[in-house]
């Protein structure tokens, strides 16, 4: 059967699935369990009302239990074991972070996600703000916009095509076709240069791409913040005599501070979990590595369970802080 | 007062300029890319795309027609024709017959040649070869022309890579499959989430702030940590690596995404509205189906689009639970990283793939980026 076809019949199963579980688990509570008649009626009615919800969450429970928070306490675990041919696991204690922490791949690893979360949050939230100001002023601004948004559409995959176009290196005798060959050439650069393997500088190129998909989602939950200020602060500076660059940093950027964090600590997470675009750009070659790829580096080409899975726990080490912040601003939020 | 207004115009400007300059170092990568998978292969590797708008000069290689096509006349055999393959428009402004001497002859002189006999080369590439005794050998005489070409763009590429069947490097099959990936990995969440999102916005019950709290928890999760336990988990089930397994996947991924904003959106919703129907004498499931679920639209659209990009755009999750030995069930990303290895220098290959596969999500993201903001701003949890 053709997989298009497998795919209809699954929408139809599953969605027909879905509204029969929730249509007929309501209709069974309501009249088989506790039906609302007879003499515990009133009582019915309330228990009735009391396990709805639970029944109304059960999918979605099920689902998030056993595809995110399952697997955070199994991977943990896995971390700690070591599998035995044949089937099960072995516990080795520390053994696999030991083995992790010796290996210079992982150092590389480590220290470049350091770079990429130092370079890239900053420079796409900086970008974002200042697309979002200057756009906010001028009659195209909307088209402007949307265009620097456009490539928060692009898969990792299509942007790092779309990058490595740019980055392209062709002998020194022949015409380059990549544009920052030619940009570099023309302005007096003597030989081409193969971008993505000059050590240390290649992670820029890289963290490149990322900047370039990421300052549209700054931009626009900033310029959001921006027109959220109100006018009077504005005003009262400019009367005050407050030049736009002081309107600018002094006025504005401290009314937004909160929500510029929301927009780092986003992109943050967003750079944790990154492995499309060095994957597919140089694999973690000539010293790109990041943490995402030398897991997946681990799990499926060196089969190795354990240091993989003790290197996806370093990302969820260094994803917790983020994690308990934002749960405490909720909980916050629903007092 | 003027000294105001004229630091202001000239403020506005570089606004203007900066915004200009910006957007066009932002367009640049794509439109490169774009243009390139308009454009041959021997076009890609002679010159960057940013010269594909003008005409360009070009020194080529061209052969005249093989001597079996000769004719006599008048005592002479002669051999003409036009250089250029049919549809090419060309100006030659000089040309040659030896590689080391390209450029001896003018459009319109005559050249001797080695073999014997002449040959005449014209302005648009028409020559004739003059001889008079047979031309010899199996292929036509080498000429190298420099030509000046307008711009040329062709769609062969996109024909190529979707609707040539036997084309191994095609993309015709992966597109179908990344289709069949999204769109139950796109419906089936918004279901589920929607449901749960109602009971923890409008129903009371002990531990409903917990809930949130985890669902939030949850949001930031890396889906890294699920890979290897979740493919032992599908193995053990008996689902092992395919569409069910990538579907149930992307629906568990999805779900804390489409919870908090659905619950977020639902929550705002005016109270009067469910009262009134409560009063009514409306069951929690009728509420549902026709206040809360026609109401809550726009966040259904929101979340609807970014997961369907999510799903379409995805690469690790269709590698791990999805993608077999057999490569059968390939999708679109996982594709082009194979061309990126096997093809990595051909552009037209590259160019053309990777626009296939973004020119749905962009189609997408044009038509309903209305939603997709609103999504953002009500997502990024505050």
């Amino acid at each position: 059967m053709h997989p298009a076809v497998l795919g209809i019949i699954t929408i139809a199963l599953g969605v027909t699935g879905c509204v029969g579980y929730f249509y007929f688990s309501n209709l069974i509570l309501d009249t088989v369990i506790f039906p609302a008649r007879g003499r515990h009626a009133g009582r019915n009615i309330n228990y009735a009302n009391m396990i709805r919800p639970w029944l109304f969450m059960l999918p979605a429970l099920i689902a998030l239990g056993l595809y995110l928070a399952y697997p955070v306490f199994k991977t943990l675990y896995f971390s700690l074991t070591e599998r035995i041919p044949g089937g099960g696991n072995a516990w080795v204690g520390t053994a696999n972070y030991e083995q992790m922490l010796k290996e210079p791949k992982f150092w590389e690893a480590m220290r470049n996600n350091m770079l990429w979360l130092i370079v890239v949050p900053a420079l796409s939230t900086a970008f974002g703000l200042l697309v979002a100001q200057l756009t906010d002023r001028i009659r195209w601004g909307n088209i402007a916009k949307s265009l620097i948004f456009m490539p928060m559409a692009i898969s990792f995959v299509g942007a790092s095509v779309i990058w490595k176009l740019v980055y392209d290196t062709r002998p020194a005798e022949q015409d380059q076709i990549g544009i920052l060959n030619a940009l570099y050439i023309f302005f007096g650069g003597s030989e081409p240069q193969t971008w993505l393997t000059i050590p240390i500088w290649n992670n820029f190129f890289l963290m490149a791409v990322l900047v370039w998909i990421q300052t549209g989602f700054a931009m626009v939950i900033l310029s959001a913040a921006l027109r959220g200020i109100p006018e009077e602060t504005v005003e009262a500076a400019i009367v005050d005599g407050a030049g736009p660059l002081q309107i600018f940093f002094k006025i504005k950027v401290p009314q937004i501070r909160a929500t510029i964090l929301v927009v780092w600590t986003t992109i943050t997470i967003t750079v944790l979990k990154v492995f499309d675009i060095v994957f597919a750009m140089t694999n973690g070659q000539w010293e790109t590595q990041v943490l995402a790829n030398y897991m997946f580096d681990k799990l499926f080409r060196a089969n190795d369970w354990g240091v993989g899975s003790a290197s996806a726990m370093v990302i969820m080490l260094l994803v917790t802080p983020i994690l308990v912040w934002n749960v405490r601003n909720a909980r916050k939020e629903m007092r | 007062m003027n000294n105001i207004a004229g630091s202001k115009s000239s403020l506005t400007w570089i606004v203007h300029i900066t915004v200009a300059i910006l957007v066009v170092l932002w367009m640049i990568p794509t439109v490169g890319l774009f243009i390139s998978s308009f454009r041959t292969a021997d076009q890609i590797s002679t010159n960057g795309w940013w010269q594909a708008l003008f005409p360009s000069e070009q020194n080529l290689t061209l052969r005249s027609a093989a001597p079996e096509t000769q004719r006599e006349e008048g005592g002479l055999f002669v051999i003409d024709g036009n250089l250029f393959d049919e549809g090419v428009v060309a100006k030659i402004s000089v040309w040659g017959i030896s590689s080391r001497a390209i450029d001896d002859y003018t459009p319109g002189q005559t050249a001797e040649l080695r073999k014997g006999g002449t040959v005449t080369v014209q302005e648009n590439g028409d020559y004739r070869m003059e001889n008079s005794e047979p031309f010899t050998g199996s292929r036509g005489s080498r000429v190298f022309v420099t030509a000046t070409q307008p711009p040329k763009f062709t769609l062969d590429n996109y024909n190529k890579m979707l609707f040539e069947k036997r084309n191994v490097d095609g993309m015709g099959k992966a597109f179908l499959n990344t289709f069949t990936v999204t769109i139950p990995a796109t419906i089936i969440p918004i279901l589920v989430a929607a449901f749960a999102a109602y009971a923890l916005a409008w129903m009371d019950f002990p531990g409903r702030a917990l809930l949130v709290a985890a669902v939030v928890g949850l949001l930031v999760v890396p889906l890294q940590l699920a890979l290897i336990p979740l493919l032992k988990f599908h193995q053990d089930i008996g689902i092992g690596k395919g569409y069910l397994g990538v579907w149930l996947a992307h629906t568990g991924f999805g779900l804390p995404l489409a919870i908090y904003l659905l619950r977020n959106y639902m929550a705002g919703l005016p109270r009067d509205i469910i009262e009134n129907a409560r009063v009514d004498g409306a069951t929690d499931f009728q509420i549902f189906v026709k206040l809360i679920l026609p109401l809550s639209f726009p966040a259904l659209a929101s979340f609807a689009i970014f997961q369907f990009l999510w799903t379409w755009n995805d690469l690790l999750v269709a590698k791990v639970f999805l993608i077999d030995a057999t490569g059968q069930t390939t999708v679109m990303t996982a594709r082009i990283i194979e061309l990126l290895g096997t093809r990595g220098g051909n552009w037209e290959i590259l160019a053309t793939a990777a626009f296939v596969s973004i020119a749905v999500p962009l189609g997408v993201f044009f038509a309903m980026q209305k939603y997709l903001v609103r999504g953002l701003l009500a997502g990024s949890v505050k």
